[in-house]
């Protein structure tokens, strides 16, 4: 199945929801920023649509594959990934002295999201790459930035993040990887696991940014520092020298994502005992500080993935309801999309989908705006909007790219369940979204308890007052259909943060039981305000697809809001009926 | 050597042409717009031959509306050097036709003086295939056309063209006119850090009214329809019935 870029909402979702004229304005871009926008995408476009698309079922079936310590990937991936350095795409928002492109980042989530689409299994190698030139830019030592960043940027390395272990997963303080002081460097043994892209034969090198556990160091997450470990040492010249004391041990069998490496990996010679030579990143016992500044982007991006594989789903299954003839509508053989109730399974799909977009970018721009913004307090006010965004576009996205799978799969009927068909891949792909970079269960702990905290509580407030402005002018221009849908949702996730934020402190089992419900509303919730966004920027500039948007938004606030806003008994249900005791028997 | 490559603004190859309902043309507004194919392949050729040390510069035109400037955009991306831009309103798919294309191409190339104009063999919108005869007429220049391979050879160029018979080698001098067909070379995708710098490169902006050309159609466009609907075929009970039928009826045995 073909996939199209989506290149023309995004960039009117770029330009009209997500402002991106504010952000080209911003100081420290070039000029002409805002011209960009279609040529970039355009090009993106070719690469994704061409190069990684086609190796998507590819990779599928044939995976990566481990043979003494060698991993190869599918045919066709090397020149893909070729095709993509030469082309620039690897670090859009990065300072230009390291290798990048200064872009903005919401134009940069706008082009991976079509990478993501494309090839999802493609779409991590960069991703993780980016998350490590992340930390290196805000933590690493000049002589670091200055010896790693431009190959990750402009070359033919890749970056790994190392977190988990056998006994370390979501609880990272439990990490016993150990670093041992050898003169200015440090020498790393342990085992990691669910290492993506943590060895494959696309790149020059791969640098592994790895939490290991200092001699000495506090217990638990306070004494995890963060290390990284090159596969290729380097000399005095800078060039690739000595192989370095990590080794891929095994391949995980996984569900989906086949053509990306899962690997464990092994630091240290076992033989000899000698650690993997490592270098310290940031300050001492200050590693999972260091490592959220590359996981905080990265969980926007994994929502964005959702987004992606949401987008690639749907077109599949619009082009075989398009095509597929079965049954009769008024007497006549109809194709699928004749029956009312395959058009209500792809409008919940687009539906969601404008509206997952729409938020992704917002965020995005947010990123922007917190990062380059003159104004103290926007940046300020930005940074905890992008706080308060990431869990619920990290976790909504995800939980939606999983159901929405599901559905372009129900839409084919038997044949979608018939691997060769290609939609059961994108199901399969779909589901570790909600799982790796925090859980969604994480997440949602994430926007209860800590962002519920932050800034005295107000992050939800703010939001909360600018909707409530929103919906007042909806209401002056007699939008009264919409705001049917919007009002109550707004009302109930405003009653259900003040019984989160009262809870604190005193049931805090309580606030957990209702996290995931919670997260769901607010996500349903601002997707609607969202959805309702671009609906009045397409109004004002009298779109051709009006019609679709005006469908699309009304049948989101009026079919698929007050579901996510009747989840406010869940909320604050309590934990009385999940007591750990009724789990004994 | 310095070389002119016309492009032109089309409707993008993989969009579902449809028809205007009033039946004057095809949909054009809000459709995605691209580069002609054939003429990526010739801006391709010509960056190539610059690559080589065979060209010093690759000049793009394009005539068409404000927005036509994209595809010079996507031009010079590629890694032509600067940019032409003769603006008109007239439709280029209808109104401006190959004649009055090949004027006001005749007319830049009086202005730039180049070696080699090269361009795509016709456009993917109105399918013409003339505009590089009638230029090369126009200025009295040899011209080799549908192009599968470019070679320099003795100071010009050795053409292989795809004929039907099969292929044909012709030796032009130059200046001279080559348009280009498919199988010459496959086009590169831009990179992001030349889409950036192609921001910063010039376009030069003319009217055909500067250029002293009259543009007026000569050709009138009665009317734009869609092909008719493919119609269901028949089954035939045996392979006697069916000879019978492509005897009597299709009249082709």
């Amino acid at each position: 199945m073909t996939y199209r870029a989506p290149t023309g909402d995004l960039a009117f979702q770029l330009r009209h929801v997500a402002g991106f004229a504010g952000v080209a304005a911003l100081p420290g871009f070039d000029d002409g920023l805002d011209e960009l926008v279609e040529p970039v995408l355009d090009e993106a476009a070719k690469l994704a649509e061409d190069k990684l698309a086609p190796l998507n079922a590819v990779g599928d079936r044939l995976g990566a594959t481990l043979q003494d310590g060698v991993v190869t990937m599918a045919p066709g991936f090397a020149e893909a990934f070729d095709a993509f350095v030469d082309g620039g795409w690897k670090a859009l928002p990065f300072p230009v002295e390291h290798g990048g492109q200064n872009l903005p980042w919401s134009l940069a989530f706008a082009v991976a999201e079509l990478w993501h689409s494309a090839n999802l299994a493609f779409g991590n190698c960069p991703l993780l790459t980016q998350g490590a030139i992340e930390a290196l830019v805000h933590h690493g030592t000049p002589a670091q930035r200055q010896r790693y960043l431009h190959p990750l940027c402009a070359g033919r390395w890749t970056a790994t993040m190392c977190l988990t272990e056998p006994q370390a997963g979501s609880d990272l303080g439990a990490i016993q990887t150990k670093a041992v002081a050898a003169g200015d460097a440090y020498r790393l043994t342990g085992t990691k696991i669910y290492i993506t892209y943590g060895e494959h034969d696309l790149a020059d090198n791969i640098l592994h940014l790895v939490l290991a556990r200092l001699e000495g160091a506090p217990p638990g997450p306070k004494g995890v520092s963060l290390f990284l470990v090159p596969k290729w040492r380097l000399d005095a010249k800078g060039h690739l020298g000595e192989r370095n004391h990590v080794h891929c041990l095994g391949l995980e069998h996984k569900l989906g994502i086949k053509a990306g490496p899962t690997c464990t990996l092994r630091f240290g010679d076992d033989a000899t005992g000698e650690g993997a030579w490592a270098e310290l990143v940031g300050q001492p016992h200050d590693g999972l500080r260091c490592m959220f500044t590359m996981m905080n982007n990265a969980r926007l991006s994994v929502g964005l993935q959702g987004l992606a594989i949401a987008e690639r789903a749907c077109q599949q299954a619009l082009a075989y309801a398009r095509q597929r003839v079965q049954g009769q509508r008024h007497g006549q053989p109809t194709a699928l999309i004749g029956h009312a109730d395959v058009r209500r399974m792809l409008m919940t799909m687009q539906s969601q989908i404008l509206a997952m977009r729409g938020l992704v970018l917002t965020a995005a721009a947010a990123i922007d705006h917190a990062a380059r913004h003159p104004d103290a307090l926007v940046r300020r006010r930005m940074a905890g909007r992008v706080e308060l965004l990431t869990p619920i576009v990290k976790a909504w996205c995800t939980d939606l790219g999983v159901e929405l799978a599901s559905l372009a799969i129900q839409v084919h009927g038997g044949i979608g369940y018939i691997e060769e068909t290609g939609a059961a891949q994108h199901l399969r792909d779909a589901r570790i979204a909600p799982i790796y970079e925090g859980t969604n269960g994480i997440q949602a702990l994430d926007l209860v308890g800590r962002k519920m905290r932050l800034d005295q509580g107000e992050l939800p407030w703010q939001l909360f007052e600018e909707l409530r402005h929103e919906l007042r002018e909806l209401e002056v221009e007699g939008a009264h259909d919409l705001v049917r849908g919007l009002r109550p949702a707004l009302a109930n996730a405003e009653a259900a943060t003040r019984w989160i934020q009262g809870q604190h402190g005193h049931d805090d089992d309580a606030v957990s039981a209702g996290a995931a419900p919670y997260l769901r509303l607010m996500g349903q919730l601002l997707g609607g305000f969202v959805l309702v966004r671009g609906l009045r920027a397409a109004e004002r500039l009298h779109r051709p697809d009006l019609p679709w948007r005006r469908a699309a938004a009304r049948f989101y606030t009026e079919q698929l809001l007050p579901p996510a806003s009747a989840l406010l008994p869940a909320i604050i249900a309590g934990s009385t009926v999940l007591d750990p005791s009724l789990f004994d028997a | 050597m310095k070389i002119l490559v016309p492009v032109k603004r089309v409707v993008d190859y993989n969009v579902t042409v449809r028809v205007k309902a009033d039946g004057s043309g095809v949909e054009t507004a809000n459709v995605k717009m691209s580069m002609n194919p054939f003429d990526e392949i010739a801006n391709e050729e010509a960056i190539r031959l610059k690559e080589k040390g065979a060209a010093s510069e690759v000049v793009a035109v394009t005539i068409g509306e404000a927005k036509a400037q994209e595809t010079l955009r996507t031009a010079m991306a590629m890694g032509a050097d600067r940019a032409l831009h003769v603006e008109t309103q007239a439709r280029t798919d209808t109104e401006l036709q190959p004649l009055a294309v090949a004027k006001l191409l005749q007319a830049l190339v009086e202005r730039e003086q180049p070696d080699l104009v090269i361009m795509g063999k016709q456009a993917i919108d109105d399918d013409s295939n003339q505009t590089g005869q009638m230029l090369a007429a126009l200025l009295g220049w040899p011209q080799a056309t549908f192009a599968s391979k470019i070679e320099l050879v003795e100071g010009g160029l050795e053409v292989t063209r795809e004929v039907d018979a099969g292929l044909e080698k012709l030796w032009v001098k130059l200046p001279a006119i080559v348009t280009v067909d498919l199988r010459l070379n496959e086009p590169r995708y831009a990179s992001l850090p030349n889409i950036m710098k192609a921001k910063k490169k010039p376009i030069d902006k003319l009217t055909p009214e500067e250029l002293g050309v009259d543009t007026a159609p000569r050709l009138t466009y009665v009317k734009v329809e869609e092909p008719p609907k493919r119609q269901a075929g028949v089954k035939v009970a045996d392979v006697p019935a069916l000879l019978d039928k492509l005897k009597s009826e299709a009249g082709v045995i």
